[in-house]
């Protein structure tokens, strides 16, 4: 059994003023693993992650640190590290001050201080501005000395809270994978918050996915992807969204207004009369064997690599990714798709069938 | 900038006038009049005056006096500063702990800076008063009757703390805005950073501060060396006797009660240099709190 760096039973948070921003989650977190929570804004990633931090109170559940308990533990007694969202640096301290400050608080010896300030600039390769203001860094400079603030801690686990969101596109993206290769070599364990599902996709381990306070599921980033357990899992993970269709269950097939759509193989069983019809917009092709699925197509994206066409089947809109090599179709069309590519979900509760 | 605005280059100067006239009248006449009065010998009398030159600072400067009046006025601005920022501060940092983030609270307490202090002024005299005051039976408790305004170290007490008392509610809205100011996520790293709140007070908090302190300094000493006179008045009741007294207010004895013109002018041109340093440090700071944001 692999060893849990943190482990968080049914924990809950209710604000004072009655909202209920966590509803009993249960996560781990293994040593050495990435777990991204993601979720649209609101969802309580940030209450969750601040939780484990302990700025925010525990309504209930435990929260369990390297096999403590530590509910109602300071902040500065857990072993965390966070890196806040616009930074939060010291603004009358230099660089090397906010590195080091942390660490002078817990009587560190000033060798030893030195030494992981080094280490960090160097890792960050912010060594050229230790001894200037966060005033005179840029928002990317800034970004790595907070990083850096939390590196020289040597915590359990790292609490990152959507910490790329104040920079531009570029920036972005490469800090993204700065971000991953520099956990991989710390092989510290590390939550990372955002809102962004591409973040989520490309830096997770694992990804929590979180709705109105609520776990929707966990998994890796191809279990989410390729086996969404509900249908708000499968709309929010992945862009362009998964296609889902309301359809009636009739004879083993798949009806939506007179036009036949394939049901997954493994569900030729007992379906409720109706049901969601869901298929990622890459995983049909345009083509006609026979018996292929008619489609009108209103518009088309053409994105460089790949194309976009949205359109309709029967009156549901549907919308096709395609390579850009592809020949461009012609207004309407017809469409195969693999039974093996298909996900059902109940109408009611959007959860998968 | 353009100045096309105005037609004629007059125009700006005629909507100074204004301003320029009250200025005059109020402030550069006078001051004129005090240099210009402060190198004569006045008769009160007949209205005669003899040029003396620096004979009136020479006499100010070394009178025992003066030189009383100018210690008690060091010991008191130290007193009502230190006492003003240090109460102001922990009060704020009280209601900060209770109100961060809340609204509704911050406007109420804008209350307390708009009605404060003039009506804090009033009921600290209160409290002092030789038949009613609070503050006066409470010391008797302790077998020693208060004589506020008769005996010196009473009165100078009364003073100082009166005096404080006045200034707080103002200090305390600039701290409390400036606390507010302070972002939540850098108290959170602080939290997480230090344990012991009250280090994260010094090294954090308190740094932040700095320059909402600076500022506070100067106006609390400018308060305390010239605001304070109508306090000071109330409690010595025009009689000099064996009372303290600070600089301003002996400018105001020697000059209306003593009717020594002259000598009262060249304190009160000491004084307007005082002023002039004050101000020149405070833009100096100013200037340096732009840079800081
Ligand atoms: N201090 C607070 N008091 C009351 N409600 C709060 C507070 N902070 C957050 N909330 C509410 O809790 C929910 C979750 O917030 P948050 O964790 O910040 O979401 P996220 O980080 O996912 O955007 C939101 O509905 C928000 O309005
Ligand atoms: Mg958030």
């Amino acid at each position: 059994m692999t060893e849990k760096t943190l482990v968080l039973t049914d924990v809950v948070k209710r604000y004072p003023n009655g909202a209920l921003a966590v509803d009993r989650v249960n996560v781990d977190v293994n040593a050495g693993e990435l777990v991204v929570f993601v979720g649209p804004s609101g969802c309580g990633k940030s209450t969750l992650l601040r939780m484990v931090a302990g700025l925010e109170t525990v309504t209930d559940g435990s929260i369990e640190l390297a096999g403590r308990v530590v509910n109602d533990l300071e902040p500065a007694e857990r072993d965390i590290a966070m890196v806040f969202q616009n930074y939060a640096l010291y603004p009358h301290m230099s660089v090397r001050k906010n590195l080091s400050y942390g660490l002078k608080n817990r009587g560190l010896p000033a060798d030893e201080i030195n030494r992981r300030v080094e280490e960090a600039a160097e890792i960050l390769e912010i060594g050229a501005f230790l001894d200037r203001k966060p005033s005179q860094l840029s928002g990317g400079q800034r970004q790595r000395v907070a990083m850096g603030r939390a590196i020289v801690r040597h915590p359990a686990i790292f609490l990152f809270d959507e910490p790329l969101s104040n920079l531009d596109a570029r920036l972005r993206n490469r800090m993204r994978v700065e971000i991953r290769k520099l956990q991989r070599r710390l092989n510290t364990a590390m939550i990372y918050v955002t809102h962004d599902q591409v973040e989520a996709m490309t830096l997770a381990d694992r990804i929590v996915v979180l709705n109105g306070g609520r776990v929707e599921q966990i998994g890796s980033p191809a279990e989410v992807y390729g086996d969404p357990a509900s249908t708000f899992v499968a709309s929010f993970i992945g862009a362009p969204p998964m296609n889902l269709i309301e359809v009636g269950i009739e004879a083993g097939r798949a009806m939506r207004d007179g036009v036949a759509l394939p049901l997954p193989p493994s569900h030729d069983g007992a379906l409720p009369a109706k049901a969601i019809w869901g298929l990622r917009p890459e995983r049909a092709r345009v083509g006609d064997d026979g018996n292929g699925i008619p489609f009108t197509i209103d518009v088309v994206e053409e994105l460089g690599a790949s194309r976009l066409l949205h359109g309709r089947i029967g009156g549901a809109e549907f919308t096709l990714q395609q390579d850009a090599s592809a020949p461009p179709p012609s207004q309407a069309t017809t469409l195969l798709i693999d039974p093996r590519d298909v996900h059902l979900f109940d109408a009611e509760t959007g959860k998968a069938l | 900038m353009k100045s096309a605005q105005f037609d004629s280059r007059f125009g700006p100067y005629l909507l100074l006038l204004p301003q320029m006239a009250v200025i005059s009248i109020f402030f550069l006449w006078p001051a004129a009049e005090a240099v210009w009065a402060s190198f004569f010998l006045e008769d009160p009398f007949f209205g005669t005056r003899v040029f003396v030159g620096l004979e009136n600072y020479v006499t100010a400067l070394t009178s025992d006096d003066y030189a009383r009046a100018a210690w008690f006025t060091v010991i008191f601005t130290a007193v009502v500063t230190l006492a003003t920022l240090g109460i102001g501060m922990w009060l704020a940092v009280a209601a900060d702990n209770v109100l961060r983030g809340n609204n509704t609270y911050k406007t109420l307490l804008m209350w307390v800076y708009a009605i404060a202090p003039p009506v804090a002024g009033l009921i600290g005299v209160m409290l002092f008063d030789q038949h009613i005051g609070p503050l006066v039976d409470f010391v008797a408790l302790f077998g020693h009757e208060m004589q506020v305004g008769v005996s010196w170290w009473d009165t100078a007490i009364a003073m100082m703390i009166v005096a404080s008392w006045k200034q707080i509610p103002y200090t305390f809205i600039f701290v409390l805005s400036g606390l507010q100011s302070i972002p939540n996520s850098v108290r959170e790293a602080a939290a997480i950073d230090c344990r012991s709140s009250i280090r994260r007070f010094w090294t954090v908090i308190f740094p932040l501060l700095a320059p909402t302190t600076f500022f506070l300094m100067i106006v609390n000493i400018t308060y305390a060396l010239f605001e304070t006179f109508g306090i000071i008045d109330l409690m010595v009741k025009g009689e000099p006797g064996n009372n303290p007294k600070t600089l301003v207010y002996k400018v105001y004895l020697d000059g209306f009660r003593g009717n020594d013109l002259g000598g009262s002018s060249a304190q009160s041109v000491i004084l307007m240099i005082l002023v002039l340093a004050l101000t020149i440090v405070q833009f100096r700071l100013i200037e340096r709190r732009i840079h800081y944001s």
